[in-house]
């Protein structure tokens, strides 16, 4: 059972390096910053697996201040993209 | 039994997100990729964070330890501020993108190009 | 005044669900109890401004608040689960024909305006770029533009749903 969990944050790992790529050759800033968000999501889902694989509750914590603190830097960005920051 | 209930929604998350980051590289322009994003990430997230609920659940039954209780609200929360912020985000980006410029590439009707900009 | 006690209860909650099974008065230890009053109260004077902006407690009711979660739930879920069925198709199979729609909303508020916004975000093949603030009028990019649809000059919010009518639910949420 912790094994298949094991397995499932290995995969979202590989999930974050192929988005990785979307992130290096997007043509644009805005492909760029999608490729951020997805990284972002993807570390919030692999935190919260990471809590059950390890027994510590604390990582969901941080997950949620990354949820909120990513949603900020995804924010301005787009601002700053937008021209009207 | 309720572990394998927690695996299988963990296993259908895992497939959604990597049908998500799929999408992202393979569509064609950032309007398009912003869908597969937005949606796939976030539902797959949904489900992977029910697993977890499923699997704490099962816990707290076994072993009455509320430190399951704890990691099961918590997981939610994440969820829900996840869900959220997700979308507005996505918000975000999509409208930077258009007033950066960047017309969606194939597209068969453009309403917003044909009105008058306010600023 | 009733700013400040609505922030302050919400806070107070917020607090009491991130520390419960802390202790033995019912879930929480006695020190949490009080300690989450003194920081809600203090996050209550210093943004009650910001969080009830306009000073009309109406979403405190929590007939409302019931119904936001049962329409998470239920029908948002529901619609969820078949845009991301139809996205994955089109993942694999990569057929997309895109576009931009005006929808009319019919929405009276900003809180309802957002909540369907972001409805359609996480809903079927559509994703909202802007909002035209003067007739509040959202300009949706549709994955799949239908035939019907591309001729139309705009279109009710209703038609980009399938099963339920998600607008009705949320003019019953919000207004």
């Amino acid at each position: 059972m912790i094994d298949l969990v094991f397995i499932a944050i290995v995969v979202l790992g590989l999930l974050i390096l192929f988005a990785g790529i979307r992130l290096a050759i997007g043509p644009s800033a805005p492909d760029r910053v999608v490729a951020l968000d997805t990284i972002n999501t993807l570390m919030v889902g692999a935190m919260i697996l990471l809590a059950v694989y390890l027994g510590q509750t604390i990582f969901v914590d941080v997950a949620i201040v990354y949820a909120l603190l990513s949603f900020l830097g995804t924010l301005a960005i787009a601002k700053y993209i937008g021209g009207e920051l | 039994m309720i572990t394998t209930a927690a695996m299988i929604c963990i296993g259908i998350g895992v497939l959604f997100n990597a049908l998500g980051v799929i999408g992202i590289l393979r569509f064609p322009d950032v309007y398009t990729r912003l869908h597969a994003e937005t949606k796939m990430t976030t539902f797959g997230t949904i489900f992977l964070a029910l697993g977890v609920v499923l699997y704490a659940g099962g816990m707290l039954m076994n072993t009455n330890d509320t430190q399951y209780l704890t990691l099961a609200i918590h997981t939610v929360i994440a969820v829900i501020a996840l869900a959220f912020t997700n979308a507005t985000g996505s918000h975000a980006i999509a409208r930077a993108a258009h007033r950066s410029g960047q017309l969606p590439d194939p597209s068969v009707v453009n309403r917003l190009s044909e009105v008058k900009r306010r600023d | 005044m009733i700013r400040f006690l609505v922030t302050t209860i919400a806070a107070y909650a917020v607090y009491l669900l991130l520390t419960a099974g802390s202790g033995s008065i019912i879930l929480w230890s006695e020190s949490e109890l009080i300690i989450g009053l003194c920081l809600a109260i203090i996050v209550g004077i210093a943004s009650s401004r910001i969080f009830c902006r306009t000073g009309s407690p109406r979403m405190a009711n929590p007939i409302r608040l019931l119904l936001l979660a049962v329409y998470a739930v239920i029908p948002l879920f529901i619609e969820m689960a078949r845009a991301n069925i139809d996205v994955a198709v089109r993942v694999i199979t990569g057929n997309v024909r895109p576009g931009i729609v005006r929808v009319r909303t019919g929405m009276k508020t900003d809180l309802g305006q957002l909540i369907l916004a972001n409805s359609i975000t996480l809903t079927p093949g559509t994703l909202t770029v802007d909002i035209d603030d003067a007739s509040g009028d959202l300009f949706v990019h549709l994955i799949n533009v239908p035939d019907d649809i591309r001729t139309k000059k705009s279109i009710e919010a209703r038609e980009l749903f399938s099963f339920f009518n998600i607008p009705a639910w949320i003019r019953r949420i919000a207004e």
